[in-house]
């Protein structure tokens, strides 16, 4: 209870420190150069220069904590990822060489690129189609709900949920998890499912496709009700069927977004950490990058050199996704 | 479309969409009612039986000969097999673990040693010998009962004393809170100059927002750690401090709500903005009175998404804020509960539920502002 005074103290402190910056930098600007009650030339002179400093007044905190927390590491990772464990001597590429020879690596590539196939092709197929469906009946946003529900719960709290799904029971006994309980009642073997090579990494992304169909619903939703009604309704007359519509008409009009949701999930799934921790932590050939790096992050002390140069990867697989961001953006800017 | 050729599509449609919503909420489902299950009847039967009466085998012990009263010239002990047990009812007893289920409830079993063994139907048991009996080890007596489901909050209050799940619960707020608010504030004066004030270098600098939105946690890991370790030795403080944490979420969510922020501000209309200019407000003004009032939605949607983020994150809090006891969140605690109750499904399911309770009250209460902040965070800028 008292740390928790202690946050909430911080907190405020906090807040009104940052006012406090905002409000008297702002004030002593004023101060140095008023424009106000001045005369014509002078007064425009410091107005001229207040409306120069003052953005980067305004900018100057988020500017310092992006540089601190986000620009300053990638740079670091890029320089500790060709050093040593401690980071303390210049190797070259020796960590890079190691890795291409680790098998625990080349199994966690391997394993990164089926998430990457799998996760957002099906979160992004059940998303649309559970947003076509909903859209046609009364109770669809009680639906659409509770299917985004997931996106609420951690994914540590996901990985419980579905480890009790996928819990095995000896043969002969009373399978309590629903899995299992039903190949049981089907007449079928139970199997203790995380612990099945190759097959475990699919039992790994239902969970991510569970926790991200509603993500990938609520955006396709809007965007299918962006469609003009005319498009629809030229195609109706024409005589075409429900599924030539969504699929011909439909599905083509909101491609743009359809690539942002993928994109979006792809980069999720990169990062996918919590949930390999949870349920398998990376044994039985279920391994992945972002779980190895952490691993190496600590193992035996902590490797950095090693740790860095799997970040370095994960942030080489991104930049393709940064770039065609960075370019969409700037393509809207103009276009306001 | 004529009716008749509609209905079974339009049914089609329910089934299934119910489909889907069942498969969406079924294992969430299962870990409530899981979590609020006796332990014994969890261990054995699956959350979808929790309604319907189990049968369990159970092993009860007679008291030893030290209790037995003479009645009749006859010898007799009594008790209760069904004490200290949630079963209701004895449908089958016996009195050796090869035939558990010898007899029937009301039947008298002749034990090895010419004792005469009766269990009733409600549990209540005698022991007749003709012969004073020895021994101070009871009779085992097997019986299977049937056990009227049961619900608790005792998994609950286990895990909320005695698994530490209560302290991680305000490990978790502490670190969450700050987490949220104090970024806000950074990123709404960053976002208005980004949007409403001209200055060389502008649209380089939104790229650069843009492009940090992509980049990996992985990547910030061990810099930070290096940093933290090398400020604190420095200044002779721990590494690991909730201020430390803050910080680091403060500097993860500032794409993010930076970018929200400036959409929205954008959005705004240019003439209340002019109109003011001209009225004689500063742009410290006009931003307090006139843009942080009317970005109240964007605000609490990213408010949102911030909280949810801090809350449910473990890689943040497990590097920066350390796995000690004391200082573990609730994510943090469920991932060593894993490694160390993996069986215990009592203590996982009622600890996972209470980490995702906070989360989904603020989803189901605050669930506009949070559609409306996925929408502009990616449609609009794509």
């Amino acid at each position: 209870m008292q740390q928790l005074v202690f946050a909430v103290g911080t907190m405020v402190a906090g807040v009104l420190g940052c006012a406090a910056y905002f409000w008297g930098t702002s004030f002593l600007l004023d101060l140095i150069f008023p424009s106000k009650g001045r005369s014509g030339v002078e007064a425009s002179r410091n107005l001229r220069i207040t409306n120069a400093i003052r953005p980067w007044l305004f900018l100057a905190p988020a500017l310092f904590a992006l540089t601190i927390y986000l620009i300053y590491p990638v740079v670091m990772s890029v320089w500790f990822s060709v050093h040593d464990r401690a980071g303390e001597n210049f190797v070259g590429a020796s960590n890079y060489v190691w890795m291409l020879n680790d098998g625990e690596f080349r199994q966690s590539i391997f394993n990164n690129f089926l998430w990457l196939l799998v996760v957002p092709a099906l979160a992004t197929f059940f998303g649309l189609v559970i947003a076509a469906l909903t859209d046609r009946i009364w109770w669809g946003n009680i639906a659409k709900t509770l299917i985004f529900m997931p996106m609420a719960i951690s994914f540590v709290g996901a990985a419980v949920i579905w480890k009790f799904i996928y819990d095995y029971r000896a043969e002969g006994t009373e399978q309590i998890g629903l899995l299992n309980a039903i190949v049981v009642a089907f007449g079928g073997d139970p199997q203790a499912w995380i612990t099945l090579p190759f097959w475990n990494n699919f039992f790994l992304m239902a969970i991510l496709v569970w926790i991200q169909t509603g993500f990938a619903m609520v955006i396709l939703s809007a965007a299918l009700r962006g469609i003009p009604e005319e498009t629809v309704e030229a195609a109706v007359i024409d005589g075409a069927n429900g599924w030539q519509i969504f699929f011909k008409i439909m599905v083509p009009q909101i491609w743009g977004t359809i690539a942002v949701v993928w994109t979006t999930i792809t980069i999720l799934v990169l990062k996918v950490f919590d949930i390999v921790l949870a349920m398998t932590n990376g044994q039985w050939q279920s391994q992945v990058l972002a779980n190895l790096m952490f691993d190496w992050m600590f193992r035996g002390g902590g490797d950095f050199g090693r740790g860095a140069a799997i970040a370095v990867v994960i942030m080489v697989l991104v930049i393709p996704i940064m770039v065609w961001n960075i370019r969409n953006a700037a393509k809207e800017m103009k276009g306001h | 479309m004529n009716p008749a050729t509609r209905s079974p599509l339009t049914w089609a449609v329910h089934l299934s969409v119910l489909l889907l919503v069942a498969l969406w909420t079924l294992p969430t489902a299962g870990l409530l009612i899981s979590s609020l299950r006796d332990k014994d009847q969890l261990a054995v039967s699956g959350w979808w039986t929790a309604l319907s009466t189990s049968t369990q085998n159970i092993v009860a012990r007679a008291p030893g000969a030290d209790t037995q009263v003479e009645r009749d010239g006859k010898f007799v002990i009594s008790g209760d097999v069904l004490e200290g047990t949630a079963a209701g009812e004895v449908s089958a007893f016996g009195f050796s673990s090869q035939k558990p289920t010898a007899f029937k409830p009301g039947e008298t079993a002749e034990l090895n040693d010419g004792e005469k063994l009766t269990v009733q139907a409600d549990g209540s048991f005698e022991i007749v010998s003709d012969t004073k009996m020895e021994g101070s080890r009871g009779q085992r007596i097997f019986f299977t009962a049937a056990v009227p489901p049961r619900f608790t909050f005792d998994n609950y209050v286990e895990v909320l004393s005695a698994e530490g799940i209560g302290a991680s619960f305000i490990n978790s707020l502490t670190v969450a809170i700050p987490s949220t608010i104090i970024p806000i504030l950074i990123a709404a004066f960053a976002a208005y100059a980004l949007a409403w004030m001209p200055f060389p270098g502008r649209a380089i600098l939104i790229a650069v927002v843009v492009g940090l939105l992509v980049v990996p946690l992985q990547m910030s890991l061990i810099p930070l750690l290096k940093l933290y370790n090398g400020v604190g030795a420095f200044f002779g403080v721990p590494a690991k401090t909730y201020v430390g944490i803050w910080l680091a979420h403060t500097g993860f969510g500032l794409p993010l709500a930076i970018y929200l922020l400036r959409n929205y501000m954008a959005g705004l209309p240019r003439e209340i903005m002019e109109s003011a200019r001209v009225d004689g407000a500063s742009d410290f003004d006009i931003f307090v009175k006139i843009i942080l009032p009317l970005s109240f939605p964007a605000l609490a949607s990213f408010a949102i998404f911030q909280f949810l983020w801090t809350w449910n994150d473990l890689l943040v809090a497990i590097v920066f804020l350390g796995a000690g006891q004391d200082e573990l969140v609730l994510t943090g605690r469920l991932v060593n509960l894993l490694g160390s109750r993996g069986g215990n499904w009592e203590i996982l399911t009622a600890s996972a539920f209470i980490t995702i309770i906070v989360p989904l009250i603020v989803f189901f209460s605050l669930q506009r502002y949070l559609v409306r902040g996925l929408l502009a965070g990616s449609v609009k800028g794509g």
